[in-house]
């Protein structure tokens, strides 16, 4: 119980003076995917079913591995995004930043080895 | 967290079931939320049949005869009953939106009544709007000059003045905010579609100087950037308006900023 007054709930701490870069890089992280994720799904499946020698001579080329590696890392950069707005919006308290924290390293983490899964392949 | 069920002192028993009004031949179901704080029981859902025949067409005609003839305990706000006032927004068939222009033959079967969704219940259908009404205080909501001339009328041109329509129409009614899932979970730090709608009225008037701070103020990811454009608002609101719109616009507004 506080006795405080209803316009200084609603003030709260004021405004952040963030967030709009983070609406802007999920737009161009939305419109990289748009273009990468089709070319990264049609190159992948041009190597389905091949032996391991041949996918290792596609990926050795530099567009396809290249194409890999940026999906690799825009989607986890979005996903990392979109899943902070999603704890953001359903998870409130300690477990929030808690979550958020885990979430970002798992981001990162899985962004890290599928680009180094892709330079295997590449070098 | 969020909460998906009720607090135990919250849900829903069976009401009473009131009487049909005698000699009637044309009556209509009506079931309606009840709360009384003082009376320590939980909300109950109330049966009442309404002669149609002796009623309005509106669903606000139908409460104000409950009112009047069946059961004077029955907590509404009403006032103009004309859809300018906002007062008697509440939840009918599932829907938020106002009782005076809302049609009792728009509503098929039954005609259930609640009050606005996820807002403190102050009796019956009656929701507290303080925390509502305090945020769209917060918005400034009114022209902040800087210019000292001119000293009399400030003028705006046709086109500029068009820029205003589909946003001063606005009631504040709170049928749409109280609609916005993203208000629901975030309403205490989240501005809700109403109050955005305001914000941007403001921001897009050509006579007002103060858009640089008006968009400082809302740039925080959860006063403006908890809408996710669920589009709830735009399709509740009882005036035809579009505040999902209005967020998208004050969004492209920050972004011109930065980039």
């Amino acid at each position: 119980m506080t006795y405080m007054t209803d316009r200084k709930r609603a003030e709260g701490n004021g405004s952040a003076k963030s967030g709009t870069m983070h609406h802007w890089h999920m737009m161009v992280s939305s419109v990289a995917l748009v273009i990468l994720l089709p070319i990264f799904i049609f190159q992948f499946g041009a190597t389905l079913g091949g032996s391991y020698a041949e996918v290792i001579a596609y990926y050795s080329r530099p567009v396809p591995a290249a194409i890999a590696a940026l999906t690799m890392l825009v989607t986890f950069y979005h996903f990392r995004g979109g899943v902070q707005t999603l704890i953001e919006d359903y998870v409130h308290g300690l477990a929030r930043k808690v979550l958020i924290i885990a979430m970002i390293c798992l981001s990162y983490g899985a962004a890290a080895f599928g680009v180094i899964a892709i330079l295997r392949l590449a070098l | 967290m969020v909460q998906l069920t009720l607090p135990k002192n919250s849900r829903m028993v069976t009401g009473k079931t009131w009487p049909k009004p005698e000699g009637a031949t044309n009556l209509r179901k009506v079931q309606i939320y009840r709360w009384n704080p003082d009376d320590g029981k939980n909300p109950s859902l109330d049966t009442y049949f309404v002669d149609l025949d002796t009623c309005g067409p509106m669903i606000l005609d139908a409460l104000i005869k409950i009112k009047n003839e069946i059961d004077p305990t029955l907590t509404f706000r009403r006032s103009c009953r004309e859809g300018i006032c906002g007062s008697c927004a509440m939840n009918i068939d599932g829907i938020n939106t106002l009782a005076c222009i809302y049609g009792l033959d728009e509503v098929a079967g039954d005609v259930k009544i609640y009050p606005l969704p996820h807002m403190p219940v102050v009796k019956d259908l009656i929701p507290d709007l303080t925390h509502f009404y305090a945020q769209h205080a917060s918005i400034m909501p009114w022209l902040e000059t800087k210019s000292n001339t001119p000293a009399k009328e400030w003028k705006q041109s046709i086109e500029d003045r068009e820029k205003l329509d589909g946003l001063y129409e606005c009631v504040m009614c709170a049928c749409c905010s109280t609609s916005c899932p993203s208000y629901w979970w975030n309403g205490d730090r989240y501005l809700g579609p109403a109050a955005l709608l305001h914000a941007y009225r403001w921001i897009v008037d050509s006579r007002d100087e103060a858009t640089g701070e008006r968009l400082d103020d809302l740039d925080d990811p959860f006063k403006l950037y908890r809408c996710h454009t669920i589009m709830n608002c735009a399709k509740t609101c009882p005036k035809g308006l579009n505040p999902a719109k209005a967020i998208a616009s004050i969004k492209k507004k920050m972004v011109e900023r930065v980039v």
